[in-house]
């Protein structure tokens, strides 16, 4: 049913994946996600829903491989079932014409920025993306934003391409230069949103992080998600998962990631997938 | 007469505590043929059986015990799935003291009918004996209900509404079907194989199940109607885990008794790495309340491998809410009980994990709403337990997600929907909801039986 309908490496350990889902391509909006598991034995993982295609059923999947269930899925060919796809999930990403809008993407985080992207532009802003990644052979996406934003900044932190710096300096260059901004979107690794909205909060520039916790039914129904907004507990799969970034708590974010590293590690040395 | 009453109530054999804190098998092992008809003669087939008010389906009690006595087991199963779809799950699960066992009368006198175990037993019996008889289903009366949420309330009124001739289309948002009977209850008291057993039964009558669907995400309730279902029974359950919003309540290792339980009983994480979905294995284990829950949770953390499990309940133990026979199973294997105590503070190290419990002695003052005395504080009565794991299984909320998806949907002040308590009929037409997203966390029975009025209704509606 959940059936693999295309799929393209982008670069060393990324991947996109259409999957065909008619009723999640139907009703999804930008900033919602899915859950995949590969197989019964499997995990439940949330990923953003990158695009979707009514007129197909299908919904994109991009994903970095990290550990035992990205590794499967990597190893899944065009043709083959997953075991279970469930969606959308999540709030959709507020979304109105604010202005100027700043997306700053890093790493994969490029992935969960373009549909919001593209949304923004759709609802009338001027959109500024920013996307960065270590180095240009692992930078993803650079032509798909290119097309969907009025002005694109590509940094890597090796200076193997476009700006040399780490995309937090390019921010705060693009503000020093005196450019308006209404609203900025920070995706990426956890300490890269957490210093994105340090460079904001002077400027007062109201700034949405999409978070990733663990999550396991991804219903509002366990707690696994649980993140620190304003001193008050979200669940993120269902009061989120993006928020007001100012008011993260990034530390309790980055301990909680770290929950089961012992055992992702073991599940890694025990998948098959490869064989 | 006198002959019979002389014989004892037929224990239950069971898995020795020492070894079944360490497997996640079934703790009762079910009585023999002999033992279920021993068990059986006991009962005297009282002409006014009062047993029977106290099911909350009206279980044929003498009916089916006598077929027993009379070594007809099948007939037995058949008798009690006149009223009760799912007797192997109720035979192990429904609180059958404060039940149908509480007004045996034998009970007065002495030990009551032990009719859970004779119900698990005829039930079983059918089932291995591959005797289940999918019953003759109806000429199409050509309406469709869509019946949301897997859990008891939603098995049950499937089955029954497809016994009416309706066409029935069960929508699941977990990947697996059951509700509390495969996410919350462990395996160690009711088999997942028995779940599943039931399922594929209600499939072979004609039910379709459809799984990954959350109603109110994407697809609405109002959606439903208007894709052509001509009613919708809401049997979404109690789904929000309730926190205690104490200091600290977030660090690693603290966890709700809802995902502690979805890890190790939906996802399997019991077995991992066989599955991939990992759990804490705490060693020294606080888990908070008192209810079934609780006890599931603290068995579980023992057979995770913990040293110290610890039930912390901050009253004592004649208000605790479990089943009798649940504190009973956790103290044999070696849960311990810390009581008139509460959590205030969580204390952290390094890492952000949880490494002590700052709690308050408390003390039964007056009564409060529920007729139980209200536990207070002791001022300055603070100390520390030393935890690196911590189940908080105080109760559960409503899920927000279809109320507010539902236009005119009314609610209470819980956040529970608001029913007509004889025919589950909501404030919308067309729609209808019972078990615990109707009474708040209740049991399997309470649900069931709600599904079974509704079902009724349902068709009168549709007639
Ligand atoms: C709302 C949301 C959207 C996401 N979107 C994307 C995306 O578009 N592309 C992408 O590559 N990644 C995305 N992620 C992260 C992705 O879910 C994890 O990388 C994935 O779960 C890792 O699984 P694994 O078994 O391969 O790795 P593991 O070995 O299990 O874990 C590796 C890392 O992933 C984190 N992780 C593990 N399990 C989960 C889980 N169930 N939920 C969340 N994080 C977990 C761990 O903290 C660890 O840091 C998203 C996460 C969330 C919450
Ligand atoms: C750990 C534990 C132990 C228990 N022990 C006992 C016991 O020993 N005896 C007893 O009698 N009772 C016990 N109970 C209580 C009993 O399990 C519940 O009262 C009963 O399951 C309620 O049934 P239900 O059908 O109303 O809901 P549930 O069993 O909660 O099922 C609801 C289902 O709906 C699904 N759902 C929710 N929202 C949506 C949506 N929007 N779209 C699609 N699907 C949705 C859920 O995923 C779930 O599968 C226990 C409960 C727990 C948690
Ligand atoms: S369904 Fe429950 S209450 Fe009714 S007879 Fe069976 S065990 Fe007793
Ligand atoms: S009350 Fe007890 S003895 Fe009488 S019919 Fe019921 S189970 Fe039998
Ligand atoms: S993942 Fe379970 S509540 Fe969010």
């Amino acid at each position: 049913m959940n059936r693999i309908v295309k799929k393209t490496q982008l670069s060393e350990n990324v991947f996109r994946m259409t999957i065909n889902a008619p009723q999640i391509a139907e009703k999804r909006e930008a900033g919602q996600f899915v859950v995949i598991m590969t197989e019964e034995k499997g995990e439940r993982i949330p990923l953003t829903i990158v695009d979707s295609d009514r007129d197909e059923g299908t919904v994109t999947i991009i994903f970095q491989v990290v550990g035992k269930t990205t590794m499967c899925l990597a190893a899944m060919k065009k043709g083959e079932d997953l075991f279970a796809v469930l969606g959308p999930l999540g709030m959709p990403t507020e979304m109105e014409d604010f202005g100027t809008s700043v997306v700053v993407g890093g790493g994969v985080g490029i992935g969960v920025a373009y549909p919001i992207i593209k949304a923004l532009k759709e609802a009338g802003n001027k959109v500024i993306a920013i996307i960065g990644a270590r180095t240009k052979d692992i930078l993803i996406l650079e032509d798909e934003i290119r097309e969907v934003c009025d002005r694109l900044i590509v940094s890597t932190d090796d200076g193997s391409y476009g700006v040399h710096g780490f995309v937090t300096d390019v921010l705060k260059d693009l503000i020093d230069s005196g450019e308006t901004i209404n609203r900025a979107f920070a995706i990426g690794p956890v300490p890269m949103m957490k210093f994105l909205c340090e460079v904001t909060r002077p400027y007062n520039i109201k700034t949405i992080v999409s978070l990733n916790p663990i999550m396991v039914d991804a219903t509002g129904m366990c707690g696994a998600c649980r993140v620190s907004v304003g001193g008050k507990t979200k669940f993120a799969c269902v009061d989120g998962p993006e928020f007001n970034g100012h008011d993260v708590d990034f530390n309790l974010l980055m301990n909680r990631l770290r929950m089961y590293n012992v055992e992702e590690e073991e599940a890694r040395k025990g998948c098959k997938c490869h064989e | 007469m006198s002959k019979k009453e002389k014989i004892p109530r037929q224990m239950m054999p069971e898995q020795d505590p020492k070894v079944r804190s360490t497997n996640f098998d079934e703790v009762p092992l079910g009585y023999t043929e002999e033992q279920a008809v021993l068990e059986a003669k006991r009962c005297i087939q009282c002409k006014k059986p009062t047993c029977v008010t106290g099911c909350p389906v009206d279980v044929d009690i003498p009916g089916f015990i006598k077929l027993i006595a009379e070594r007809n087991f099948t007939g037995a199963a058949r008798r009690i799935k006149g009223t009760n779809s799912l007797p192997a799950i109720c035979g192990r699960v429904c609180p059958q003291e404060s039940q149908c066992e509480e007004l045996c009368i034998l009970g007065k006198k002495g030990e009551p009918v032990a009719i859970g175990r004779l119900e698990r037993f005829a039930a079983d019996y059918e089932r291995n004996a591959d005797a289940v008889q999918v019953p003759d289903i109806p000429a199409s009366s050509g309406k469709k209900v869509a019946v949301v949420g897997s859990g008891p309330a939603g098995l049950t009124i499937a089955g029954d509404l497809v016994k009416f001739g309706h066409k029935v289309t069960i929508f699941e948002g977990l990947h697996k079907s059951g509700g509390v009977l495969i996410y919350g209850i462990p395996e160690f008291r009711l088999p997942k194989d028995i779940v599943d057993a039931e399922i594929s039964y209600l499939e072979k009558m004609g039910v379709e199940v459809v799984t990954n669907v959350v109603i109110g995400r994407g697809k609405t309730v109002d959606d439903l109607l208007d894709e052509g279902f001509d009613a919708v029974f809401l049997g979404v359950g109690a789904g929000a885990p309730v926190f205690m919003n104490i200091p600290g309540e977030n660090l690693s290792g603290i966890y709700s008794a809802n995902e502690y339980l979805t890890r190790s009983n939906l996802m399997k994480a019991y077995r991992f790495p066989e599955y991939d979905t990992p759990i804490a294995r705490g060693k020294n284990v606080a888990v908070l309340g008192a209810g079934n829950v609780t006890m599931d949770s603290a068995r579980t953390a023992l057979r995770l491998g913990a040293d110290n499990v610890t039930v912390v309940y901050r009253r004592t133990e004649v208000e605790m809410p479990a089943r009798a026979e649940e504190v009973h199973h956790a103290k044999e294997e070696g849960v311990q009980f810390k009581l008139l105590t509460n959590p205030v503070e969580y204390i952290g190290d390094e890492n952000g994990w949880v490494k002590g419990m700052k709690c308050i002695q408390m003390k039964l003052g007056e009564p409060d709403d529920s007729g139980r005395r209200r536990p207070v504080p002791i001022e300055g009565s603070e100390f520390v337990i030393d935890v690196d794991m911590v189940v908080v299984a105080i109760g559960t909320n409503a899920n927000p997600v279809i109320p507010v998806t539902t236009p005119g949907l009314e609610t209470n002040r819980w956040g529970y929907i608001v029913v007509d308590e004889e025919t589950g009929k909501t404030s919308r037409e067309g729609i209808y909801a019972g078990g615990d997203i109707v009474t708040g966390s209740a049991t399997v029975i309470l649900a069931m039986g709600a599904a079974k009025k509704t079902a009724r209704a349902i068709n009168e509606y549709l007639k």
